[in-house]
């Protein structure tokens, strides 16, 4: 990495901890600070945790799918998350469904996801890579089915059954599930070294298909395990927060605007600090500053759609 | 050498080549020839194992192409197929430094260096070095790409049309490099040519295709022979002589 990417990631991570200080520590007062600091503390680490997994994930995805504007949710990995939700809703019941142990479900679900998406994006990508606008097409159709199987399934729900599912489908950072906490910093971490560990092999990958073949790159291979890791870090997302649609294409459009460069050793860093900014400091606005005024999750997706179009207009599709 | 035993293969359906046998000698630089659609470029991804093989068996230098790990195989030759368009944005340099990666898996060393600054190089693209690839003309990067095989640094390099965009006198030095490759340092070069009088000029091995089936291969003189060429282009074409090699009167 060059001085410059050094500086800047250095710069994010300074930026980072403070925002997160001015978090954690403003008006305290003299209550029970404990407490405070406890639930400070918590959704600070979720927030932190969503950033990651969604900077990562979008990142990669990009790679693979060597394609900018898109983003695993635009293709339907959160919906198919959400659906796999209200499928276990509608099989196990509302009160089977909460009744389940918090830690192994999550962990069941991120197994099933990975096999899934790997599944269905990796045969799309293999086969239609070098068709991207029919690639394009089939996500946005799939994300559309499973949606719209999910809105199904939650017709035929009890309306007391359709609650839990509904707080699981709608994006919101106020509202985040603590329980998981250690279960998603843990699967995120791991996903992230993980990334970080292939980031010299995903630097071929962005070469597309021909290229990294003849440079040695196990392409499939590659690609498969690249998309399972996605799956993993967009469930642990939306098991937290719930399903955020443009985030991800915010966070990698200032990775690679802040980076200038192709290497994913300074681009994964990079998504991630720039979404827990993102995320920290809009969180610490509307719910100190602003009292509740605004929600975040409505914002981001505001700018994100913006931006995307912003992407669109200029031709950055390819 | 690059041995092929019955090959076949199809595309959705279509029969693209009929069980092909042959084979491209070491130490010489061999020419595919022949009409579009005959299978050139599906011949050449085979060998590169950019396709999987669908039937019959392919070696370089003694190895299975559809048994040895792709990263051993490219140490031992490079390929170049047609140009795509790359989605990261890459300078000249980095594109070319992306030729290194099968000797140093994302750890380069001096060595490693010294060779991409010797690939830039050669293909004269050192003053273009720091330029984005979507900043320069389809030539330079059809150069950069090339100078990325190069630095790859194999015993065999495969190139799919590489005079592609080049001008007469980049496509000119690329032959002459090549010829160097193949007489100083015992390299081997595959490359499928459209324009037959580089590959009357230079190649020492010609295979001609067509519908799939090798309608003759040879040495360059052998196979460059008027009824030769008209029957694989169905067109009269003239051959004459210049400086004791063919030259083939295509264009009038």
């Amino acid at each position: 990495m060059d001085k410059r990417g050094a500086l800047m990631l250095a710069g994010m991570g300074l930026a980072l901890a403070a925002l997160s200080a001015l978090w954690m520590f403003q008006g305290l007062g003299g209550g029970n600070r404990a407490f405070v600091l406890h639930l400070r503390g918590a959704k600070l680490a979720a927030l932190v945790i969503v950033a990651t997994a969604i900077g990562v994930a979008t990142i990669l995805f990009q790679t693979v799918a060597a394609n900018r504007v898109l983003t695993p949710s635009i293709m339907g990995f959160d919906a198919l998350y959400v659906l796999l939700q209200t499928a276990l809703v509608a099989v196990l019941g509302g009160a089977g469904y909460v009744g389940l142990p918090a830690g192994a479900k999550f962990l069941a679900e991120i197994a099933v996801m990975s096999a899934l998406a790997s599944l269905l994006f990796g045969t799309l990508l293999l086969r239609g890579a070098r068709d991207v606008p029919r690639m394009i097409l089939t996500g946005v159709i799939l994300g559309v089915l499973f949606r719209s199987v999910s809105g199904f399934l939650g017709r035929v729900l009890d309306p007391n059954e359709f609650a839990v599912v509904q707080a699981v489908s709608f994006a919101s950072f106020n509202r985040v599930d603590t329980g998981l906490l250690p279960v998603a910093a843990g699967v995120t971490l791991l996903g992230a070294i993980l990334a970080w560990r292939l980031s010299a092999r995903l630097d071929v990958l962005a070469l597309g298909r021909d290229p990294a073949l003849s440079l040695g790159l196990r392409h499939q291979a590659v690609v498969l395990g690249v998309l399972a890791l996605v799956a993993v870090l967009v469930s642990v997302s939306t098991a937290l927060v719930g399903p955020v649609a443009f985030f991800g294409l915010i966070v990698a459009g200032l990775a690679h605007g802040l980076m200038r460069t192709a290497r994913h050793a300074a681009l994964l860093p990079a998504a991630a600090l720039s979404g827990a900014i993102l995320l920290v400091g809009g969180q610490w606005l509307f719910e100190r500053q602003l009292g509740q005024a605004a929600t975040l999750s409505v914002v981001v997706e505001f700018a994100g759609g913006l931006f995307f179009l912003y992407l669109l207009l200029k031709g950055r599709i390819r | 050498m690059i041995q092929i035993d019955h090959v076949s293969h199809r595309i959705g359906g279509a029969p693209i080549l009929h069980d092909i046998s042959t084979r491209l000698p070491k130490g010489q630089l061999t020419a595919l020839i022949g009409p579009n659609g005959a299978g050139k470029s599906t011949l050449l991804r085979l060998i590169g194992r950019l396709e999987p093989l669908q039937a019959g068996r392919i070696t370089v230098a003694g190895r299975d192409v559809g048994a040895t790990p792709t990263d051993q195989l490219a140490r031992v030759m490079a390929i170049l197929g047609q140009q795509t368009a790359i989605a990261s944005r890459l300078r000249l340099s980095e594109l070319v430094a992306f030729g290194r990666w099968p000797h140093h898996k994302g750890r380069p060393c001096a060595a490693d260096r010294a060779m991409v600054d010797e690939a830039l190089e050669a293909f004269a693209l050192a003053p273009l070095a720091g330029r984005f690839l979507d900043e320069v003309s389809g030539g330079q990067a059809q150069r950069a790409h090339i100078a990325m095989a190069f630095a790859q640094d194999t015993d065999w390099m495969l190139l799919d049309e590489p005079l592609n965009n080049l001008d007469m006198a980049h496509a000119r030095a690329l032959m002459r490099r090549l010829r160097d490759l193949v007489d100083n340092r015992g390299r081997s070069v595959g490359m499928v040519v459209h324009e037959i009088n580089y590959a009357a000029a230079w190649a020492d091995h010609v295979i001609a295709m067509k519908e799939g089936r090798i309608l003759a291969e040879g040495p360059a003189c052998d196979v460059l022979t008027e009824t030769l060429l008209s029957q694989l282009y169905d067109a009269p074409i003239r051959v004459g002589l210049h400086e004791g090699r063919p030259l083939v009167l295509h264009h009038v």
